[in-house]
């Protein structure tokens, strides 16, 4: 899905927790995350900390998307 | 016919009879004997004994791969360093038909296995699963079908395989069933290169089949797309192969192999939550998601940052499937019909989710 979308010209960030899946597969901007089962959270910590986690994932994938890259890149 | 090989078997916590994705960070642990896949093994293939079944959870070994590989290798050791009459002859791992994890698992501990001890270890793979490209240089792996339905000729072949090593026989790709690892081989033909090549033309400009004797590989990269220029006015969509859909699924995607992806609206939402929202994934436990879908597929957060002026603006529909076994065909296709909406409505980034 990743390529299909990004051969369209629209960048794509990939955020993921098994990286080695994404890179075989060829997505371009990959942000690993949390764990599988709950990528962009974390049921251990409290709330408002899971959350704050949350955020500063996504802008860090904001911040891949605005990255100039000529090749695959972990971010 | 009595056994001669001894072997160990891994299999990830569903085959070994431990559990769902419920167990799915277990550690790994070494049973006595034949479980499972291993149990019909024997059956199928009676020069193989299991005498030991390593089994470890699918999350545990893709995210802390090091701490398993070192722990596996620590518990695998005394068999395979025994006195010579109880040593272990091999390893046989899977088969993990297209499952991705348990694909990297099988990969990995083969790979380290092989390393360590100096001994055969064979699993077996459906040729799209993502660890194939990862591992077939390193690993043998046999040719499985794409799931559980394909179990019995997918063991017989992978034991086989193994036996053949054991036994100093040589494998060939197209006379064996494996995936190729790539390496060349020096031997002499009947005829030189030339007349070969010349032959093969013929039989071409005739209409005939003819097979290459040198397969060219397939790069189905694609060019990263240019970074977006200015954030700040960025249309921004969310995608996610995570399996979030509306509370009761309307669309009925499917816990595994999805047929289709689902389009919702975001309009008007400035979070998942449990009432509204939940997870159709088959392929993860999906209690943390159904609690706070916002852990699969971020919104809550996007929608602050939207709000902060991080970004420009967040096309108002998000597009759902589930990436689970799905066939690389379906999400090129669900891939592209996504792109045709996010081209229609100018959007120039995506954060795309996977679990």
């Amino acid at each position: 899905m990743t390529k299909a979308i990004e051969e369209k010209g629209i960048a794509v960030v990939h955020a993921c927790s098994i990286v080695p899946i994404s890179k075989t597969v060829g997505a371009n901007r990959i942000l690993p995350t949390v764990a599988i089962p709950h990528p962009f959270g974390d049921p251990d910590k409290d709330p408002e900390e899971e959350k704050k986690m949350r955020k500063e994932l996504v802008e860090k994938a904001l911040r891949a998307l605005a990255t100039p890259i000529d090749q695959q890149q972990v971010f | 016919m009595a056994a001669r090989y001894r072997a160990i078997f891994c299999l990830n916590q569903f085959f070994g009879g431990l559990g769902g994705e419920d167990k799915a960070y277990l550690a790994p642990q070494l049973l006595e004997g034949a479980r499972g896949p291993g149990i019909f093994l024997e059956r199928l293939v009676p020069e193989v004994e299991v005498v030991a079944t390593l089994v470890c959870g699918d999350n545990y070994l893709a995210e802390k791969t090091e701490l398993a590989i070192s722990e596996i290798l620590a518990l695998l050791r005394p068999w395979f360093e025994n006195e010579e009459k109880d040593r272990v002859h091999l390893l046989l791992a899977g088969p993990a038909f297209n499952a991705g994890r348990y694909g990297l698992a099988c990969g990995a501990i083969c790979k380290a296995v092989r390393e360590c001890f100096a001994v055969p270890a064979v699993t077996a793979m459906y040729p799209e699963n993502p660890a194939v490209e990862e591992y077939r240089k390193d690993v043998l792996i046999a040719r499985a079908g794409e799931d559980v339905m394909a179990m019995e000729e997918s063991l017989k072949n992978m034991a086989g395989l193994a036996c053949k090593l054991l036994q100093g026989e040589e494998l060939l790709p197209g006379r064996d069933d494996y995936i190729p690892q790539g390496r060349r081989k020096n031997y002499f033909a009947e005829k030189s290169g030339a007349v070969r090549a010349v032959d093969m033309l013929l039989k071409k400009l005739a209409g005939e089949p003819f097979s290459t004797e040198y397969v060219m590989p397939v790069f189905d990269r694609v060019a990263p797309a240019p970074a977006v220029q200015d954030m700040a006015i960025a249309r921004l969509a969310l995608v996610t192969s995570g399996g979030i859909v509306p509370h009761g699924n309307p669309d009925r995607i499917e816990a595994a192999n999805a047929s289709r992806f689902g389009a919702y609206p975001l309009q008007g939402l400035s979070a998942f939550s449990a009432e509204t929202h939940q997870s159709a994934h088959g392929g993860y436990d999906a209690t943390f998601a159904n609690e706070n879908p916002n852990r699969i597929l971020p919104l809550d957060v996007v929608r602050e940052l939207e709000a902060e002026g991080a970004f420009g603006s967040l096309h108002d529909t998000y597009y759902a499937t589930v990436g689970n076994g799905t066939s690389v065909a379906n999400a090129k296709k669900y891939g592209s019909e996504i792109a045709k909406r996010l081209l229609a409505d100018g959007v120039q980034a995506v954060i795309l989710t996977s679990t």
